[in-house]
């Protein structure tokens, strides 16, 4: 009984697709270790084209390392990722180019404006730096174009390096958290870019601790992650007894 | 709902299609790039700049205050000073190097982005250099009367800051790459990189010395030319590993 990680509701696409492509990402068996802690075992997932996967579980139960050994920025203890059934490290330039990772933090830096913050970050993922200014104002920063990163607010910053999901043309796209300081209306459109991104042939894989709105409930994939205090308790009761103390 | 999804198995096929269409990621391109970047960061935030040319003049200037102004005395020390002077003025200014894309997370989407890892780290290096080595050589002439150099030693002085700042530079993001996760790197950063900065110093003072003296030194600029290739032709890759380990 180690995998208390499970995947639900795989059925609401038939197999068919994955019959004619290979799953755009999948995982085998990861197994995540954090400050000797266990996060998640033998975790396996499959995403298709046209999948919204939402990554569900409370603070600390390992949503952010899942997504960072998704998009190879962490590597896992053990298990191993594939992009159309090659491993992620034997594909890197065919993968990233397929991939579009959005943190905790927004990569946007203060010294620029907030379209030299956008120009560069399209044009290093090799997206067209065209109508940037365009992506600008569907994030409501129209007016803000020329005002340096630092002179604006968080939540500004990250609708700065969200305007980049406009123009990509990567297939995956893994965002952690894309909500947090987003406004309702924010939120709203940023809904319905995934649910077209899907329609379209891409995948979104999030983590978010507010329900989708405007998706449908049903074609929410989810992934819940447990906190793991059960098997400390079964097999190392004063080991668990410490590390939730310290915490 | 089989229709659905053939449908959008169609699309993904063909959106495939069209990302492989979509660009040829040049080299040239990502390096211009992530230069540009840099640089316009540095000009913005000019304390990058000021604060390690500063430390140089204020070290260098203080010495002939505490020794006194002998000529011969300073002109024989002056080839060390300048060089650990500028040494430390590089060593400061590391941390900035990676710290602070770190910090926002730009770091981690240089990752991940589609360029290999070494051209975009050959980039930032450059712009370091350029935005702390250069103004470094580039004043160093006019610090040096200030300590009665050698008149035969100026010629040496700058071919061995030409060859070996870059050295420093590029050795120096090797130490940050491996400490930028660390809270607190800075000792560590030091300890690390020192060692490594070494050989830099004993034959650039040696070449400097030798130069006053009148005879050849092609000897060991020669060695600090090798230092500088082989750490250009290496160390990005070394960064690039050490970066990855450090965003794990």
């Amino acid at each position: 009984m180690t995998s208390s990680a499970k995947k639900h509701s795989t059925e609401s696409t038939p197999d068919l697709t994955s019959k004619l492509t290979p799953a755009l990402l999948s995982a085998n068996k990861l197994t995540c270790i954090r400050e000797e802690r266990l996060l998640f075992d033998e975790l396996s997932l499959q995403i298709n084209a046209g999948d919204i996967v939402q990554v569900e579980g409370p603070n600390g139960s390992g949503k952010t390392s899942l997504l960072r050994i998704l998009s190879g920025l962490s590597q896992p203890y053990d298990g191993q990722v594939y992009y159309k059934e090659q491993a992620i490290g034997r594909c890197r330039e065919e993968f990233q180019q397929n991939l579009l990772y959005f943190g905790h933090l927004a990569g946007v830096k203060g010294e620029m404006t907030a379209q030299e913050n956008l120009n560069f970050n399209l044009s290093l993922h090799g997206n067209s730096t065209e109508n940037s200014s365009d992506y600008l104002a569907l994030v409501n920063l129209l007016g803000f174009e020329d005002s340096l990163a630092s002179h604006l607010s968080a939540g500004q910053h990250r609708r700065i390096a969200l305007a980049r999901l406009y123009q990509s043309q990567a297939a995956i796209w893994i965002l952690d958290e894309p909500f947090t300081a987003i406004d309702k209306q924010g939120v709203a459109s940023l809904e319905q870019l995934f649910v077209k991104h899907t329609e379209q042939g891409g995948c979104v894989i999030l983590t978010t601790h507010q329900d989708l709105i405007s998706i449908d409930a049903n074609t929410v994939k989810k992934i819940t992650l447990d906190y793991h205090c059960d098997e400390f308790l079964e097999n190392e009761n004063d080991e668990h007894d410490f590390t939730e103390h310290a915490r | 709902m089989t229709l659905n999804s053939q449908n959008s198995a169609i699309v993904a096929k063909n959106i495939d299609i069209a990302i492989e269409e979509k660009a040829t990621f040049s080299y040239r391109h990502a390096f211009m790039l992530v230069l540009k970047r840099d640089l316009t960061i540095a000009m913005r935030h000019r304390d990058d700049i000021i604060n390690p040319l500063l430390f140089f003049v204020i070290v260098i200037t203080l010495f002939p205050l505490g020794i006194g102004p002998e000529a011969q005395t300073l002109s024989r020390i002056a080839p060390g000073i300048i060089w650990v002077a500028a040494l430390l003025a590089t060593l400061l200014s590391l941390d900035r190097l990676f710290k602070s894309d770190h910090q926002d997370g730009s770091l981690e989407q240089m990752l991940l982005s589609p360029h290999p890892i070494f051209i975009l780290v050959l980039a930032k290096i450059l712009a370091h250099w350029l935005i702390t080595g250069l103004p470094l050589i580039l004043i160093a002439p006019l610090l040096a009367v200030l300590l009665h150099l050698n008149e035969q030693s100026y010629g040496a002085l700058m071919l061995t800051l030409l060859l070996g700042t870059p050295v420093l530079s590029l050795l120096g993001a090797i130490g940050v790459a491996l400490t930028v996760g660390i809270k607190k790197g800075g000792v560590l950063l030091s300890l690390l990189v020192l060692p490594l900065y070494i050989p830099v110093l004993i034959f650039a003072t040696s070449a400097i010395d030798t130069a006053a003296l009148g005879l050849p030194y092609s000897g060991q600029l020669a060695i600090i030319a090798a230092l500088f290739f082989g750490s250009l032709t290496l160390a990005p890759f070394a960064v690039g590993a050490a970066l990855k380990v450090s965003t794990n």
